[in-house]
Formats: C-alpha cells, sequence, structure tokens
C-alpha cells in the first residue's frame, strides 16, 4: 500500500471529481459532505506523505511499471511533499468557506474544485516534463471553469483575457517542449538534465533556448513582471473561495521554475541567464506591485498586488540560488500563500457587510461584527505585511540574511520599502473599514459558521509556523540542500550511469580482459 | 522539405500572432488556432523529418520516432478542447459584455476603430 501512496494525490482527486459531477443531482448537504471528506482525505495522504519525505528518502513510483526514462514516473522529493500539503491545506479552508453558500451559486463546483486538486496535485509530482505540461492543462481548464463559477461581466471580461493568455502560455509550452525534446531525445526531467550536462555547441544553445522559452511559460503562471496584467483584474473578479485557492497557482510557477533550474539546468549557462532574468525581474515585480498596492482603491485588487510582492520576493529568492535563500523561499511560501488566501476570505466577509459599498476603499455603513472582523484582519495584515511575531517577519529575515554582496544593495531597500507600502495601504485599508464609517449597519451578510472556519483554518497557520519555526526552517534548509544536489535524484532513478570517468579512475585490470584483442 | 516545412511553421505562428494581437475576439480565436496547428507542425518535426518511414519497429528500415506523434496527439485534444472553451466564453462575453471587443469597451455594435 505505502508504495501506491503517492499515486493518491493525483488518484484521489480524480474519484472525488468523478463523484462529485455524477451526483449533481444529490442535495447540496451531500455534496458538500463528500468534497469535505475527498479533500481530508487529501490532506491526510498529503501528510503522510510530507512525513515520508521528510527523512530524506526519494520516491519514485513508475506508472503501469515502464521503466524510466522510457515510462512516465512520478517522483516525490522533500519540495514535491511541501508543495502537495500547502496546496492540501489551502484547499480544505477554501473549501470550508465555499461551503457556506458560494458553492451553489453556480454548477458543479465541487467536482471541478476537485479537478483543480488533482492537477496542481500532479504538476508537483511529475517527474517528466510533458506531463507537467498535460497537468498544467487540467489545472488550467478547471482553474477557467472555477473563475467563471456563478458569473457576472467582471468574471467573464477577465476570464477572457486569463483563458486567452493561458492559451497562448500553452503553445510556447510545447514550442519550448518541441526544442528540449528536439535536442535532447528525452522528456524525463532527470534524463534530461544529464544530457544537457553533456551538451556543447549548437546543442547547447538550442537547450538554453528551449530553456528560456520554458522559465517565460512558468513566469507568466506565475506571474513575473511584463507577464503579471492578468493578475490583479483576474483575482479580483474571482468567487473568494477561489481567488484564494489561486494564491497557490502562481506557485505552481514558482515550484515549475524551481525544479527546472535546480534540476534541469544546473551548472549550463542556461542557468546563469535565468538567474538574471529572475533577478531583475523579480525586483522590478516587487516595485510595481509596491505601488499597485499604495494605488489600489479596493481591497480586492490591493490583496492581488500583495500576492505579487509576494511573487516577486520569492522569484528574487529563487534567482539568488543559494541554499541560504532557497530556505528563506521554502519558509516564505507557506506562510505568504496561505495568509493571501486568507485575506480574500477576509474581504470578502467584509463586503458582504458593507451592502453596496463593498470592498472599495470609501467611508460606508458600519460593520455588523466589526469586532470579529476587525480580529481576524489585523491577524491576516500582520502577517501579510510581515510584522512580529508572525512567520513573515522571520522569513524576510531570513531572506535579508541571505542576500550577500551587491545583491543586498538591491534586495535589501526594495523589500523594506515593499514592507512599508503594504503597511501603509493595509492600515489605511483596516482604517476606513473599520473606523470611517456612518451610522446604521447592513443587517445582511452575518458571518457564517462555515466562513468562519475556513478563514481560522487558514489563520491559525501563521502562528503554527512560528510555533514550529525551528523544525520548518529545518525541513526548508535540507529541502534547500537537496535542491542543491540533483545528481542523487538523477542517479536515483536512473541508476549509477556508465561513466566513462569511471574507467579511467580505477587502475586497468591485469591479465588478457576477455573482450580484448591482442 | 526542411526548408519548406520551416517556411510553413514560421508563417502559420506569424499569422497566429499577428491575428493574436488583433482587438476582437473573433480574429483573436482564429490566431490561437492558427498558432495551436504550427505549434503541433513543430512538436511533430522535433523528432526529426524522416519520408517513408513508420514509427513502428520492423515496419520499415529506418523506424521513425514515435514519442512526438503521441505528444501531437495529446496536443492536438488539449488544443481542441481548449478552442471550444475559448469560443463559448467569447460568444457569452459578446452577450455579457455587449461587445466583441476583447476588452469589451467599444459600442453596442463591437465596432472596431480602424
Amino acid at each position: 500500500m505505502s508504495q501506491h501512496l503517492i499515486s493518491l494525490p493525483i488518484l484521489l482527486p480524480m474519484l472525488g471529481a468523478l463523484v462529485l459531477l455524477l451526483s449533481g443531482k444529490a442535495s447540496e448537504r451531500t455534496q458538500r459532505q463528500l468534497s469535505v471528506a475527498f479533500t481530508a482525505l487529501l490532506l491526510i495522504v498529503c501528510l503522510l506523505l510530507l512525513r515520508q519525505a521528510a527523512s530524506g528518502e526519494l520516491t519514485f513510483y513508475s506508472l503501469g511499471n515502464w521503466q524510466a526514462p522510457y515510462g512516465i514516473v512520478l517522483m516525490l522529493d522533500r519540495l514535491s511533499a511541501l508543495m502537495l500539503s500547502l496546496n492540501a491545506v489551502l484547499a480544505m479552508g477554501c473549501l470550508l468557506f465555499a461551503c457556506a453558500g458560494e458553492d451553489m451559486r453556480g454548477s458543479n463546483f465541487h467536482g471541478i474544485f476537485q479537478l483543480q486538486l488533482m492537477g496542481l496535485n500532479g504538476a508537483f509530482l511529475t517527474g517528466d516534463i510533458f506531463n507537467l505540461f498535460v497537468f498544467f492543462e487540467i489545472l488550467l481548464l478547471a482553474s477557467y471553469a472555477l473563475l467563471m463559477h456563478g458569473g457576472n461581466k467582471a468574471r467573464v471580461g477577465a476570464g477572457l483575457h486569463y483563458v486567452i493568455l493561458n492559451v497562448a502560455g500553452s503553445a510556447l509550452f510545447l514550442i519550448a517542449l518541441g526544442v528540449l525534446y528536439g535536442a535532447t531525445g528525452t522528456l524525463n526531467k532527470a534524463d534530461m538534465a544529464q544530457r544537457v550536462a553533456e551538451m556543447s555547441g549548437d546543442q547547447a544553445a538550442l537547450v538554453t533556448a528551449g530553456g528560456l522559452l520554458l522559465i517565460v511559460v512558468f513566469s507568466l503562471k506565475a506571474a513575473l513582471l511584463p507577464l503579471y496584467f492578468w493578475l490583479p483584474r483576474t483575482y479580483s473578479a474571482a468567487p473568494a473561495p477561489v481567488a484564494a485557492l489561486f494564491a497557490i497557482m502562481t506557485k505552481v510557477g514558482l515550484y515549475a521554475i524551481l525544479r527546472v533550474q535546480s534540476l534541469i539546468f544546473i551548472d549550463t549557462p542556461a542557468a546563469s541567464a535565468i538567474a538574471g532574468w529572475l533577478w531583475w525581474s523579480g525586483l522590478a515585480t516587487i516595485v510595481l506591485a509596491a505601488i499597485g498596492v499604495v494605488a489600489a482603491r479596493d481591497l480586492r485588487p490591493l490583496i492581488a498586488y500583495l500576492v505579487l510582492v509576494s511573487v516577486g520576493t520569492l522569484l528574487a529568492a529563487a534567482a539568488l540560488g543559494t541554499p541560504a535563500a532557497v530556505t528563506a523561499l521554502l519558509y516564505y511560501l507557506p506562510h505568504t500563500t496561505l495568509i493571501c488566501g486568507a485575506l480574500f476570505l477576509i474581504a470578502e466577509l467584509i463586503g458582504q457587510q458593507r451592502g453596496t459599498a463593498g470592498t472599495r476603499l470609501v467611508r460606508a455603513r458600519r460593520l455588523h461584527q466589526r469586532q470579529l472582523l476587525g480580529i481576524l484582519f489585523l491577524v491576516a495584515a500582520v502577517g501579510v505585511v510581515g510584522l512580529p511575531p508572525l512567520a513573515g517577519s522571520l522569513a524576510k529575515l531570513l531572506l535579508l540574511q541571505a542576500a550577500e554582496g551587491s545583491a543586498r544593495l538591491w534586495l535589501w531597500p526594495l523589500l523594506l520599502m515593499a514592507g512599508l507600502c503594504a503597511l501603509i495601504a493595509i492600515s489605511r485599508a483596516g482604517s476606513v473599514f473599520f473606523w470611517a464609517s456612518y451610522k446604521g449597519e447592513v443587517a445582511a451578510g452575518k458571518v457564517s459558521r462555515a466562513q468562519l472556519a475556513g478563514v481560522v483554518w487558514l489563520l491559525a497557520t501563521a502562528p503554527i509556523l512560528v510555533v514550529l519555526g525551528g523544525p520548518i526552517s529545518h525541513y526548508a534548509q535540507a529541502t534547500a540542500e537537496q535542491l542543491a544536489s540533483p545528481q542523487a535524484i538523477i542517479h536515483q532513478l536512473l541508476g549509477e550511469p556508465p561513466k566513462r570517468e569511471l574507467v579511467q579512475l580505477h587502475p586497468p585490470p591485469l591479465g588478457p580482459h576477455p573482450g580484448d584483442t591482442p | 522539405m526542411e526548408a519548406l516545412f520551416s517556411l510553413v511553421v514560421g508563417v502559420l505562428t506569424a499569422s497566429g500572432i499577428y491575428l493574436l494581437l488583433r482587438g476582437r475576439t473573433f480574429p483573436v480565436i482564429v490566431g490561437l488556432a492558427l498558432l495551436g496547428y504550427a505549434v503541433n507542425l513543430f512538436l511533430f518535426s522535433s523528432g526529426g523529418l524522416h519520408t517513408d518511414a513508420a514509427a513502428v519497429i520492423g515496419e520499415s528500415f529506418a523506424p521513425a520516432d514515435p514519442l512526438p506523434q503521441a505528444l501531437v496527439l495529446t496536443a492536438i485534444v488539449i488544443g481542441f478542447a481548449m478552442t471550444a472553451f475559448v469560443v463559448i466564453l467569447a460568444i457569452r462575453a459578446r452577450g455579457d459584455l455587449g461587445s466583441d471587443h476583447v476588452d469589451g469597451q467599444q459600442g453596442e455594435d463591437g465596432d472596431m476603430l480602424q
């Protein structure tokens, strides 16, 4: 059983999606129970996998027992286990929140939600680059449907841009795959890494082009500078639980970049080009997103820009590429994803108690449950800005320490300025929502128990990340070390390559060899 | 053959990108379709161009690489689904936004500013 455990994060949501799509006529209650049950099971499986990966063990699973590099493999290391667990935790919070009523505004929310989880988990687990494409398409198709759930004008308008951009992005992805396959003759990531390392001349140039094209595609998903303009509009138009789940969609791009950078293109000419591009566009993303945060006139775009600030920060850290920077990145990643998700949910709660003013930053009538919402907002604000005592401050500290030399000159001021901008914008938003209000309240929009459960579930992770700061940062550090030595993955998957060096290293055997010719 | 093939892929890609940058949804969708064709052809060629080589071992002297053909098949299926989705979405957007401009900002009849 335990050897098949690794396939469950894909199979379980697929089964869930099938069951839920087929039981579309079942009562609301049944659908919700089923959906929560499947997600809870997924969470358990992911935590088990996390424990398994934490020991440093690499797990491979050959589908249909076709051996790599010919067959399709799933691969679990510390990084994928971390992403899987993060995804499951986030999904649980979003799902609980959606069960308050958002799920019934359109059809088949729960089925599509499970498909989305399947796509995400598949992208985190797959060991071959074409299946990465396939799982990207699955998660994108599910995300189109979720984005348009209970559609209105804003959602359709934003959805059109999002879909067209991503279809064009998929075309680029396929071109990159074609180039890489043409040059290396393989699609398995580990095998490709091995062959890329041996390339030279024209072939190496082709591989560099293919690699950079891949990074462009992943940057589109991760919303890096020239390719982020779709994000604020899409995220602010999406239904709240979906926007919260989308907080991990940008991290899929980041995951793919980390994987490609650390496994396939490590120590190749492409690696330095990739790092250079990522570094400058990451920094520029931080700057523009910080301006966007201050300029936003509505809480939802404001949070969307906060997501962008975190994307810029994470990618700049990925560009630094040192184990210390990657450790900081991996410690920051769960915190920022979950807090941004929680903020989207809180924005919805605030909006539903302000009547027609919604989440716009204007004076409106007083919030009905201002104490409860105020506390939730305060915790999320402290978390997202990165103030002590929550994990954001620790993560930023780690990141600032990780930057060395001239990188420090750029990263320190930009990161701290972005933090300041976020602090100003979010405290302004908070004071408009909770203090600058007219008398009289909107009676509708009381926070339901399911909504509260979803928000608290996500917010509770912030203190947990601090309390368990020691073990988690150790895990992050171990992950960074594992990423820095991709040879282990290659050797374990493909076996020790029959190397010429080995022959040279050992003295030739004495006496005539059977294969020798006289 | 290589020159002709690359010319076809190049022209298709260029036309696709040109159309993709147009303002109305219909040219954009046609652009996406053309880009899809170009990408499929390109993927098909990634295993090398051969004539008279079946993708089955033993059928011909030098069998062609079967993997790109499998990849193209997958890409075609996914591309087909995506195109269908975009078409439906564009129709929906035309209805909801009252214009078939991608930004939904033109007038009722969706006239372009030429």
